[in-house]
């Protein structure tokens, strides 16, 4: 497949295709789960995981049933007390030290692996996705034998159930294995059902580092794998980043239970931009926000808050540059935008942009030709949105934008916050002042001041609100490891 | 011929007055060896409904205010207590059943607990925030605010210093609060109420409701304006708080759970009451000229 550059207009360069090759990586037809350090056959059905860009079959992959979560935690319960939560913590952070090594030896294979299970493009594999997830490692290996600085305690809770998404599979992967370990806790860890691959090359970099078995664990599956592991009586520690709908049954699910619980869920963030910002700036800000990831992003800048002033002026530049995206082969080198990561994602951002026409919103889409096989969509803005709309109030997770203007700072304000989600907002301004009064009142856990999607592995991210509880990240993502 | 006294009325507090529950139902307090002392107000959910509003609309005023302020504020609330020693000694002699003298040590242990909240007002975003070094050119600061509006099942054996220590640690942060008072047990919080409407606590910043759990708790839980639940005030009653979770998840609130049974009051605090109801916001900005 080639990739498409941009038709819309004279002054729009073309580029010749530059893919990467995917002979670096080693797809099996089939895998199995990885249960105390070892692959083994899963007893439920398997299933197979497609390139979205192509919809090629890549691979098998096992579904662990009920009996298997069961063997996964068994195998962690093990690794934990005899061996991992006993061991030193300066012990604990040279395997972790080792993995991050590894993560960034084989950086490339997993870049390319990533992209194609998951259809984001390489360039943001190579240059955000591997490289956090490799300091992820790093940063919390240092950690495993200075706890007691945490100022949250020195002893782990034991086994951690984690449940993780399909947008960002290997850096999500690296948020909840890095830190449970270096506290000393085990793990069973389930990846997306839609983008199992880097996870269960994962499994084989801890077989590389000679991470003692059972310390992790990986278990393939879908929605009922999740379940039996959130809901397996010695699982300690339930950690979630999804969707809030599937949040909230886990928090109904550990009610009453020991367990303790970190969400990290969906957001509907609001960019603010006002009239005296560096609209350029602004503008790359925007479309970062809304378009980096295809919009797959839980903190994406979905709502465009535009100071009425400059409305027209930044919607034009928005235009013009949302024109120059390459949507296309996600292993091209100068692709923007990939596909979307499933066949059920794009029939539910097809769904709700039709909702946004229907309500009266007005929809302009990049222009730009889409591949014929694969998932696809344009990336697309709606303007003359309210806050009734649907487009302005539900996650679309998609690369759909919806543009609200106002009038003052308090206008903002009360727009911005007008959700019951909390998770990320931006605000763009030269006004000092103006930043930080905006930052204030915000009830968002990331706020984005003068730039958009910025991760850290030294820094918290997490929601107020229905976005869910907990931190990732930094000395405050411990917390959740920690007794 | 002797003078007859003068009794006294015992309601609600919702947004800085006295209301009485608007069901018009009350309950016999008895004393602890079961004779009437009084009748308190029965809080309907109307009245919890009405409460979390009251909370709500507290919460942007009391939030904004200065850490320093919310300190002196909170320490000005045990130099009142101070001054009502004899009624919270009676309360506790009548409610408790303890002696003059044990209810004397409660009182103070209660009063010295808020004058030891009051100090962290200016002290928790230093000890729990913190500056955090990228790797890039960004300032990036991660600071702790309040999560809301939070709904505390107060304990109902301890009903003073049981009440101040979960009450306390909620709102020294900014956080507004609805408290439900122990049940059996509901004069002192009534009076701590009296306390609060003469002190500079501003209206609705705390809200108190006496009566049964049954009426009230379940509205607070489910209620989509509430941001946290603590469910102290069923301490081994694991059924109840159960049930109290399933519904706290209709909109994610932060769940402080039951304990098996209410703790030592006496112990030292620490801070997990406070930093359970904290939120904590990242803040980045590019390093630039």
């Amino acid at each position: 497949m080639v990739s498409t550059g941009s038709t819309s207009g004279a002054n729009v360069f073309e580029y010749a295709p530059a893919p990467e090759s995917r002979s670096i990586v080693d797809i099996k037809p089939s895998y199995g789960l990885f249960v105390n350090g070892e692959f083994v056959d899963g007893h439920g059905r398997s299933f197979k995981t497609i390139s979205p860009s192509t919809e090629e079959v890549l691979a098998d992959v096992a579904e662990a049933d009920v009996g298997d979560v069961d063997l996964a935690v068994k195998a962690a319960r093990r690794a934990h007390s005899r061996v991992w939560g006993r061991m030193p913590g300066k012990e604990r952070a040279k395997y972790l030290f080792r993995i991050a090594r590894i993560i960034q030896e084989r950086g490339r294979e997993l870049a390319v692996l990533e992209s194609i299970d998951n259809g984001k493009p390489i360039k943001e594999t190579r240059d955000v996705d591997v490289p956090i997830a490799a300091a992820h490692f790093f940063y919390y290996a240092g950690w495993a034998d200075k706890l007691e600085y945490s100022g949250h305690g020195t002893e782990s809770l034991g086994v951690a159930g984690q449940v993780i998404p399909w947008n960002f599979p290997l850096l999500m992967l690296s948020w909840k294995i890095a830190p449970a370990l270096a506290c000393g806790n085990t793990v069973v860890l389930k990846p997306a059902e839609t983008t199992p691959l880097t996870a269960l090359l994962f499994a084989e970099i801890c077989q590389q580092a000679d991470l003692p078995p059972g310390v992790v664990n990986i278990i393939t599956g879908a929605g009922d794998t999740g379940r039996a592991l959130v809901s397996h009586p010695d699982v300690d520690k339930v950690a979630f980043t999804g969707s809030t709908e599937v949040g909230r049954a886990i928090a109904k699910s550990v009610a009453g239970t020991d367990k303790r619980v970190t969400l990290e869920l969906g957001g509907k963030a609001a960019n603010i931009v006002f009239d005296d910002a560096p609209l350029d700036q602004a503008v790359e800000g925007i479309v970062n926000g809304i378009f980096f990831n295809q919009g797959h992003v839980c903190c994406a800048g979905s709502r465009l808050l535009v100071q009425e002033s400059v409305a027209d002026e930044v919607l034009a530049r928005l235009k013009r540059r949302m024109a120059t995206l390459r949507v296309g082969d996600p292993l091209d080198k100068n692709t923007d935008v990939g596909a979307i990561n499933s066949a059920e994602q794009l029939a539910k951002i097809r769904e709700l942009s039709a909702i946004g026409e229907q309500e009266g919103a007005e929809r302009w889409s990049a222009p730009c030709e889409l591949p014929d096989h694969g998932f696809w969509f344009a990336p697309t803005i709606f303007t003359g949105v309210t806050q009734a709309h649907r487009i302005a109030r539900e996650e679309i997770f998609g690369p759909v934008l919806s543009v609200l203007t106002f009038r003052t700072p308090a206008e903002a304000i009360e727009k911005a916050n007008n959700t019951p989600y909390g998770l990320s907002a931006g605000v763009w301004t030269d006004k000092g002042s103006r930043i930080l009064k905006m930052a204030n009142a915000l009830r968002a856990g990331v706020v984005w001041a003068n730039t958009f999607n910025k991760f850290d592995p030294t820094s918290p991210f997490g929601g107020y609100k229905e976005s869910g509880y907990g931190r990732e990240g930094g000395r405050h993502g411990l917390e959740g490891y920690l007794k | 011929m002797t003078r007859v006294d003068v009794r006294k009325t015992y309601k609600l507090f919702i947004g800085g007055e006295f209301p009485r529950s608007e069901s018009g139902h009350s309950y016999e307090v008895t004393d602890a060896r079961g004779r009437f002392v009084a009748n308190a107000a029965l809080a309907s959910r109307k009245d919890a409904r009405d409460a979390v509003s009251a909370a709500r609309k507290a919460f942007p005023g009391w939030s904004g205010r200065t850490a320093y302020n919310r300190g002196q504020v909170v320490y000005r609330i045990a130099e009142v207590m101070e001054d009502r020693r004899p009624q919270f000694v009676e309360a506790l002699r009548q409610g408790e059943g303890r002696s003059a003298a044990a209810a004397g040590k409660e009182l103070d242990a209660s009063i010295d607990r808020l004058v030891w909240y009051a100090g962290w007002a200016d002290k928790l975003t230093q000890v729990v925030g913190n500056a955090n070094p990228v790797a890039g050119p960004f300032f990036n600061l991660s600071t702790p605010e309040p999560t809301g509006v939070v709904a505390v099942l107060a304990p109902q054996e301890s009903s003073l210093l049981g009440l101040v220590s979960v009450l306390a640690p909620v709102i020294v942060s900014g956080n507004t609060v609805i408290v439900t008072a122990s049940a059996d047990r509901p004069l002192p919080a009534v009076t701590f109420a009296e306390v609060l409407a003469t002190s500079d606590v501003p209206g609705g910043v705390v809200n108190i409701l006496t009566g049964s759990l049954d009426r009230t708790a379940a509205t607070l839980a489910s209620h989509m304006d509430v941001n946290a639940i603590d469910l102290t005030g069923l301490a081994g009653d694991p059924d109840q708080a159960t049930a109290l979770e399933v519904e706290a998840a209709a909109n994610l609130k932060r769940v402080r759970r039951a304990p098996v049974a209410e703790p030592d009051w006496g112990d030292d605090p620490g801070l997990d009451r406070m930093t359970a109801v904290l939120e904590t916001k990242t803040v980045w900005h590019p390093i630039g000229v």
